[in-house]
């Protein structure tokens, strides 16, 4: 029996007149990748703004585990359990791979002010932390590239740092923006992989564009057009609907 | 230039060496130099603790603050009134208070501005420091504009043996380079702690460092105290050789310069504050002793030559001189390899 | 307070506050449109002072004085933009504070050499100098009435340039997204080049009209620096509005502080903006 991590119900944004989402409810359940998709405009990125904490809703609630974190802020919503990975990359450009990623699993330890060695200790020292960031770097394949400066990686590695940074903090939900964004496809496959690899662990929601991936990837899918949800479920039951067939997806997928 | 990148954290070999005998040359110095001279090195010092400091707000954190010299000025008019007219105080306990006083002003001020961004910021750090500039200078129970004395250097003793006379040049000098080595250590340590890696995330990617469950307030507020209270330090050196505080030691003038040492050396690496210290005081003392030519006197204007001295330091220097030094063996290195 | 002292006080704060506003509009402006902050700032309201001394000598007349003083400082504005402002619109804030508090250094130089260090009058003009009498004992000058007028002038014409006119348009157009609007074949350079040379223009006519009030001394440009950046930082950046509307309130509660609380007057404008910090981190009109 799975387990529901993260519940969104009703959620609205308006900005002045307009509801860039409107009356959104989404489910994310443990070893269960939740597709949300929708032509440009669609809200796909307030959505997930609103479920990371960056934006504030309207109205509506999130509740994360047992938690009810609606209006919370970011960081304290990461640090309740959520990781978020971003449409454009969002690394530490001028550090190598390994202090991004240790920099990430850092944010894990406690850290007490008052004790002199947190001030004096350095970083490296720390082996939770270490071994949290050695696990994500395996996990995300990029083991031999540790010591490169994240500038100098290509475009695919910074994708897949990207998302090491995201599991370094071992949340329990995951919101992946648009992982494949830019990818060729070899490197769009070893993406697809990796995700796989970590989805039995995580509950995670999964923004994207890629209609094979998606497909591939999806347990349910959500489709999001104008700010409102206009179908929801398994992949199949949404191909067969009617509605998203007109709106979306277009005659080759029918 | 990026504040976010262009960085010498890790100081290449040749700098290193070069410190190294800078070290061994301020370590002999007062032996072989006059007091005047003495004098001089010492206060180019004092400068570079207050340097440091803020290179560890601007540098490393990423904040730039144009307010930075309020928390200087405050320890050294701390200093002054725990002095009473006629006799001097220990230093053991004037110069906690002294750094605590900078920090609790730092922790204040900077609840209040550690909440905005960017530009924001820098205005914001500056019209606070010009609040605490106007509150002294517009009150005289505070000193106003003339200042105040301190008209004795505090003692050092362990009962009732003298540990340091500070009235000799040559001891405070020591003093105060012990004080400079042991902030330039502390701070090393410090940006390869979890707490420095974590002010240095912020510096490239705050919103990242939110998304993975960092406070940055309260990590950027700990930088701002910590910096105000190391000015702190500096400040209170500066009071204990001056023996007078006045409302400039807090003003935007005084910011602006220490700004511009952090600069001139090279930011985020505490050792190109204490290079960036030294050479601007250096500049501005050879600006300022400028010889007559004619009937012009060229010192006169020293102004005229620090303004244009900066433009150009931002025009074509923007890693400082470090930076100058580690592009240069990098060009030697390679020229030497091909 | 009676009324006549009360009006009297209101009308000091209105003509403070427009005052302020002349000078703040162009900074905001100037960070708003091209993303630079600029220090020397105050240095231009400074120099419009000097200018308006040294011209109003020469011309025997404040009023070409004003006039000519203007077109210089239009011009001094689109020779430092060109010269050293354009090449800092993509640079760290860093550099352009640095920048600028270099220029500060220059131009209190450059004042020096070419006008001394004294502190000088600028006479008012004959017929702006009467004074409207209010009661028996209490009248209210001419002059500061005309400095709010130009002021208020100024500010519509500001008004009408940017919303109603096509370089207007083309400025805000220019704000919004830069490289739409030169694709557009907007010449964008030029747009900045205007627009900077309007905000020095701003602060320079500032200089001059408060001349004859203030006194034309060294360091006046640092002073109503910082009260230029206050205002801006409680208005919000890029907005000009929120400038009018802050210029407007620190005028009230500086000057009325000044009176009902002398002990902490100095203190009340600092403690507004630190009120609407906790607030509003970035301003009440965030544009």
């Amino acid at each position: 029996m799975s387990e529901l991590l993260l519940r969104a119900q009703n959620l609205t944004k308006r900005f002045g007149g307009l509801a860039a989402v409107g009356g959104v409810s989404v489910d994310l359940w443990r070893n269960q990748i939740h597709a949300v998709i929708g032509p440009n405009g669609a809200g796909k990125s307030t959505l997930t703004n609103l479920l990371s904490g960056d934006i504030a809703p309207t109205s509506g609630s999130i509740t994360l585990g047992k938690q009810d974190v609606t209006g919370w802020a970011p960081e304290r919503i990461a640090r309740q359990g959520l990781g978020r990975s971003y449409q454009k990359t969002n690394i530490f450009l001028p550090f190598t791979v390994w202090d991004n990623v240790l920099l990430a699993a850092q944010s894990r330890e406690r850290q007490q002010p008052w004790n002199p060695m947190v001030w004096l200790r350095a970083a490296g020292k720390y082996a939770a932390a270490q071994q949290r960031a050695s696990r994500a770097i395996e996990l995300a394949g990029l083991q031999n590239r540790r010591t490169a400066v994240a500038s100098t990686i290509s475009h695919g590695e910074q994708r897949q740092l990207e998302i090491a940074m995201t599991l370094a903090t071992e949340p329990q939900v995951l919101l992946l923006d648009e992982p494949l964004a830019g990818m060729g496809v070899a490197e769009a496959e070893r993406m697809v992989e990796l995700l796989l690899r970590i989805k039995p662990e995580h509950a995670m929601l999964l923004v994207e564009h890629d209609m094979d991936a998606i497909f591939t990837l999806a347990d349910h899918l959500t489709v999001m057009v104008n700010g409102q949800v206009i179908a929801s479920g398994t992949p199949a039951e949404v191909r067969a609907d009617a509605g998203v067939q007109a709106a979306y997806l277009g005659e080759e997928h029918a | 230039m990026s504040i976010a990148s262009a960085h010498l954290e890790h100081l290449p070999r040749s700098v290193q060496f070069t410190l190294a005998l800078a070290l061994a040359a301020l370590l002999l110095f007062p032996q072989v130099g006059t007091d005047f001279y003495t004098q001089m090195v010492t206060r180019m010092m004092i400068l570079a603790i207050f340097a440091m400091s803020l290179d560890l707000l601007q540098g490393v954190t990423g904040l730039v603050s144009l307010g930075h010299a309020a928390y200087f000025g405050l320890a050294g008019y701390v200093l002054a009134f725990a002095m009473p007219p006629s006799e001097p105080v220990s230093l053991w306990w004037t110069l906690p208070l002294a750094v605590l006083g900078s920090a609790v002003g730092a922790l204040v001020i900077g609840f209040f501005v550690v909440r905005t961004h960017g530009i924001y910021f820098i205005m914001v750090t500056m019209a606070f420091a010009q609040m605490v500039f106007y509150l002294v200078f517009d009150n005289k129970a505070l000193g106003g504009s003339d200042g105040l004395y301190i008209n004795f250097k505090p003692t050092l003793e362990l009962g009732s043996w003298v540990l340091l006379d500070l009235d000799k040049k040559a001891s405070l000098y020591y003093l105060t380079l012990g004080a400079m080595l042991l902030v330039y250590a502390f701070l090393r340590r410090l940006l390869w702690s979890p707490f420095g890696r974590a002010l240095s995330g912020i510096r490239v990617n705050e919103h990242r460092m939110r998304a993975l469950g960092y406070s940055t307030f309260g990590y950027k507020l700990s930088a701002f105290t910590l910096a105000g209270a190391l000015a702190g330090l500096a400040g209170y050196l500066w009071g204990v050789q001056t023996g007078y505080v006045n409302p400039e030691l807090m003003g935007f003038h005084m910011s602006a310069h220490a700004i511009m040492m952090v600069i001139l050396g090279g930011m985020g690496n505490f050792a190109g504050a204490i290079v960036g210290a030294f050479s601007f005081e250096l500049v501005l003392h050879v600006f300022k002793d400028l010889p007559r030519i004619g009937q012009v006197e060229l010192g006169k204007h020293w102004q005229l030559w620090m303004g244009l001295f900066i433009v150009l330091v931002v025009l074509w220097a923007p890693r400082g001189l470090l930076g100058l030094i580690a592009q240069a063996t990098l060009r030697l290195g390679r020229s030497k390899a091909s | 307070m009676d009324f006549a002292t009360f009006l009297i006080q209101l009308l000091n704060s209105l003509q403070y506050g427009l005052l302020l506003f002349m000078l703040a509009a162009g900074l905001t402006l100037i960070f708003g449109i091209m993303g630079v902050v600029n220090l020397a700032h105050g240095s231009f309201y400074m120099l419009g002072a000097y200018l308006a001394y040294a011209l109003s000598l020469y011309f025997n007349s404040l009023t070409l004085a004003i006039l000519g003083g203007a077109v210089l400082a239009a011009l001094f504005g689109l020779l430092l933009e060109w010269l050293l402002f354009r090449h800092f619109y993509h640079r760290d804030h860093l550099d352009q504070v640095l920048l600028t508090f270099g220029l500060i250094y220059i131009f209190e130089e450059l004042r020096s050499i070419l006008w001394g260090d004294d502190v000088h009058g600028v006479a008012i003009p004959d017929f702006l100098g009467a004074s409207i009498p209010l009661t028996e004992n209490l009248s209210y000058p001419v002059y500061r009435l005309f400095m709010s007028g130009v002021c208020v002038a100024l500010a519509l014409g500001l008004y009408l340039l940017i919303s109603r006119t096509r370089l207007g348009m083309k400025i805000r157009a220019g704000a919004f997204n830069r490289d739409m609007t030169e694709a557009l074949g907007v010449n964008i350079k030029l747009i900045h080049a205007v627009v900077f040379a309007m905000g020095v223009a701003l602060a320079a006519v500032a200089g001059m009209i408060a001349a004859p009030i203030s006194s034309v001394y060294p360091n006046m440009g640092s002073q109503v620096l910082i009260m230029c950046f206050v205002v801006v930082v409680i208005g919000g950046i890029g907005s000009v509005r929120g400038a009018l509307i802050s210029a407007l309130l620190v005028g009230l509660v500086d000057t009325f502080g000044k009176i009902l609380l002398p002990s902490v007057a100095g203190m009340l404008v600092y403690m507004l903006m630190a009120a609407v910090l906790l607030w509003k981190p970035e301003g009440l009109f965030k544009s």
